[in-house]
């Protein structure tokens, strides 16, 4: 595939990696924001490719594993609701709520149903005029549009039996809280790429300022992160703090105009709690006003409000500590013991993205894959 | 997270949504291009969840493969100096 | 119930369009009589089903006898590259090939729902027929229930399968070890992807068709030529990774497998990119892995790449050890990764 191969080059992908270990003289601690970037990581073994002295630990860049409990409680109280077809990404599937997931609600009858877009949602409620078609609008800046864009064009076509239960987030004020927390140890960050394509590289400019902290807009594909991370340790080596910008192929400094128009004519920004680590100001979005008509919440009243508030989060889970970068998975207590994909205790288990799960998955045997590494 | 690949623009439809068929690697799919209304047939345009975000800037990428290459072949001299 | 465009009786009719499967199909009285003697007995036309009796009797070569069963339960029953009823025969065939059998007799159970077309069931049945001819097996006993409208999804289909292993064949878990060299039979992911293709929102085009076929041709050939296989397993849901798992968990051992000599097609790489899909976990219903000795991997290979449904064989890897079950992947940039069991399906990961 043109555009994606040529970024998983395993020739450039080493002369990163010796760029990057003649670079670092110190040991640094950076996050990769995201949860995708995460993937990639552990996906393509990066972590290897990295001097012993530089440490990534994984950010709090996974939607699906910051919806609250609460939420999810809402989502499988709506899909259990009669005449409801509810729509989800994939991911949100597996993730528990308080008692139960989606998949159970699904067994249990509700027709919940995997989309690619919210466009199919909105192509389903079209469908289905009987029915009430409710998408659960996960996702960061990046995905927001998309959600945005749906509604629009809902109300241009007056499709009326169609709403959103909605749960994004946004990045920068996640960004702001890890570097607020007491005891942060991350000394630079490598940002979302996808989130950046969409919002511009302001925000980040005002974190850089505030917290002198260098970050780089970093790509998806093994050579983007190998290059944000050289760009990284540069700065962190010369003492340098700026915004750099490694994934110029789709970022542009004022990002995409206009999904920035149509998530502001929709979508206002609200306090928001983060799964395992608290409520955010200014870190969530919900309807506007003017189209609070297609707010589940508001449609299906009352009920669906309390449900949200009673929502429990597993005591012993760690989420908060990992999606911080303050703990590794593998040093959760719980971590293969009692938390497995099969019955996981937090959702950054069940995720396809979540650091969890992507440990379990990749890397349960460190120790034994780095002696294989050695040696070759 | 946001999950965004890149594709081939190959046919645009006129309508409200800027409807477009694009194609990754073979397999295309339709991508509303209302977000990114500049695309043109034959442009490579970044795509999450059914919307382009961006129009692949095809030069920047050929800028950051030349830079990997010249470092795989340079090596040494250009990472000397921290 | 019928459609309301059906004739109001149908006596000795032809199977019409616009026809349904009404519960009485299923009663064991005269419709169903006529179910058999219309729809499955000249499709799958063959002396011992032509007995009509309870069961099949037959004798069998000398050797061990293989026996299998699978059900189908696919959607859409149509996709490209083929369709339920093809599927269902392929799908015993290769188990049966799997064990180093030839095999030789079917058995099809069909679960239907009331309200089913009996047009398409007859398209499906068609196409058991046909699949059941290219593989030379016989389908000599059935059985057809019906269930209420809402209790099924149209069809549900059901196939068990007897083969004969020649003497001295002997494959299985049991005998992988330490040096084996693993072939993977061809590229991996297609049929997956052409399913995926048609679910509803999250459809795609551009052609992707199943890898659907029978693999009993090659599995024979492959045992002819000499080659002292020592384990074969079709990939089929959970794909190859899958697939090592279980034969690792098996037989204790632990593989090391190259990311960059396991083929994929470009459109199903494209498919699973956009879906966040890793295509080693994808379904394939005409593939499988084989180990062989080292020393015989190139003719394996050789062999494979002869016949058109393993044109694009490939050597993936070795089993590097025998201790712990283990699947290592040396990635395409050179580092290794655990290739692990998936708790379930793999979901498309979207946001
Ligand atoms: S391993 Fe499980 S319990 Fe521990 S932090 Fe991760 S999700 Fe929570």
């Amino acid at each position: 595939m043109k555009y994606v191969t040529e970024f998983r080059d395993s020739k450039a992908a080493r002369a990163l990696s010796e760029a990057i270990r003649r670079t670092v003289r110190r040991p640094w601690t950076v996050m990769e924001v995201c949860g995708g970037q995460t993937h990639a990581i552990v996906r393509f073994g990066l972590d290897a490719l990295f001097p012993p002295g530089l440490t990534l630990v994984h950010g709090p860049g996974c939607p699906v594993c910051v919806t609250p409990v609460g939420l999810i409680d809402q989502a499988i109280h709506l899909a259990s609701l009669p005449g409801v077809i509810f729509c989800s990404f994939g991911d949100m599937l597996r993730v528990p709520g308080s008692v139960r997931d989606l998949f159970a609600a699904k067994a249990a009858g509700g027709d919940v149903r995997v989309v690619y877009s919210p466009l199919d949602a909105l192509t389903l409620a079209q469908a289905h005029l009987d029915r009430q078609v409710i998408c659960f609008a996960v996702g960061f800046e990046t995905t927001a549009p998309a959600f945005a864009a749906a509604v629009v064009q809902a109300r241009r076509l007056g499709v009326k039996n169609f709403s959103l239960l909605v749960a994004h987030v946004l990045v920068p004020p996640a960004i702001g809280a890890i570097l607020n927390a007491p005891g942060n140890r991350v000394q630079g960050f490598l940002a979302a790429g996808h989130v950046c394509t969409v919002m511009g590289c302001k925000e980040y400019d005002e974190l850089v300022r505030r917290h002198r902290v260098p970050i780089v807009v970093t790509g998806f594909e093994p050579l983007d992160i190998l290059e944000g991370v050289l760009l990284l340790v540069r700065q962190l080596e010369a003492g340098r703090a700026e915004v750099e910008n490694q994934y110029a192929r789709s970022v542009r400094r004022q990002g995409n105009p206009e999904a920035q128009a149509v998530l502001r004519e929709v979508f206002e920004p609200v306090p928001r709690a983060w799964r395992g680590i608290g409520e955010i100001p200014q870190s969530g979005l919900r309807l506007r006003h003017a189209y609070a008509e297609f707010d589940a919440i508001e449609r299906f009243g009352g009920d669906v409000a309390l449900v949200g508030e009673g929502g429990v989060e597993d005591a012993e889970c760690r989420s908060g500590l990992v999606l911080q970068g303050l703990l590794k998975p593998p040093d959760c207590p719980a971590f293969g013991i009692r938390c497995t994909p099969e019955r996981p205790l937090g959702a950054p288990m069940v995720s396809s993205e979540g650091a969890c799960a992507a440990y379990f998955r990749y890397r349960r045997r460190t120790d034994s894959l780095q002696e294989v590494r050695h040696g070759e | 997270m946001c999950l965004a690949v890149p594709g081939r623009v190959l046919h645009i439809e006129e309508g409200p949504l800027l409807t477009a068929t694009v194609s990754f690697g073979g397999v295309t799919k339709d991508v509303s291009l209302v977000l990114v209304p500049e695309a043109r047939v034959g442009d490579y345009v970044i795509v999450h969840v059914g919307f382009a975000i961006s129009k692949l800037d095809e030069e920047a990428a050929q800028r950051s493969l030349d830079a990997f290459a010249a470092l795989g072949e340079l090596g040494e001299p250009e990472e000397s100096a921290p | 119930m019928a459609s309301e465009d059906a004739p109001a009786v149908s006596c000795p009719l032809p199977l019409a369009s616009g026809q349904h499967v009404l519960l009485a199909h299923g009663g064991g009285g005269r419709l169903m009589q006529k179910l058999i003697g219309d729809v499955f007995l000249p499709a799958f036309a063959n002396p011992l089903l032509a007995k009509l009796h309870d069961g099949a009797v037959f004798s069998v070569e000398a050797g061990r006898l293989a026996f299998t069963t699978d059900s189908y339960v696919v959607q859409p029953l149509f996709f490209p590259g083929g369709d339920i009823g093809s599927l269902a025969v392929y799908g015993t065939v290769n188990d049966l090939a799997m064990c180093g059998a030839k095999p030789l007799y079917l058995s099809v159970g069909f679960i239907l729902e009331e309200g089913f077309s009996l047009e398409l069931l007859q398209r499906i049945v068609d196409s058991m027929a046909e699949a059941a001819r290219k593989t030379q097996v016989q389908l000599v006993t059935g059985d057809t229930k019906v269930v209420d409208r809402g209790k099924g999804d149209g069809i549900f289909i059901n196939t068990a399968g007897i083969g004969v292993v020649p003497p001295g064949v002997m494959v299985g878990p049991h005998r992988v070890q330490a040096g084996d060299r693993i072939l993977v039979s061809g590229d991996l992911g297609a049929h997956g992807l052409a399913v995926l293709s048609m679910r509803e929102g999250l459809g795609f085009g551009g052609g992707i068709e199943s890898d659907s076929a029978p693999l009993h041709g090659v599995v024979a050939d492959l045992l002819h030529s000499g080659v002292d296989v020592h384990c074969l397993r079709d990939l089929t849901r959970g794909g190859l990774a899958s697939a090592l798992n279980e034969i690792a968990t098996a037989a204790k051992v632990e593989m090391t497998i190259e990311e960059r000599s396991i083929p994929v097609q470009e459109p199903v790489r494209g498919g699973c990119e956009i879906l966040g899909l890793d295509p080693l976990y994808v379904a394939n219903e005409g593939r499988f892995v084989a180990f062989v000795p080292p020393a015989q991997a190139e003719t394996a290979l050789a062999v494979l790449r002869r016949h058109a449904v393993s044109h694009n064989a490939s050597v993936i890897g070795t089993v590097t050890g025998s201790d712990e079950p283990l699947i290592i992947l040396r990635t395409l940039l050179g580092t290794n990764r655990i290739v692990d069991l998936l708790s379930g399906d793999q979901l498309p990961r979207i946001c």
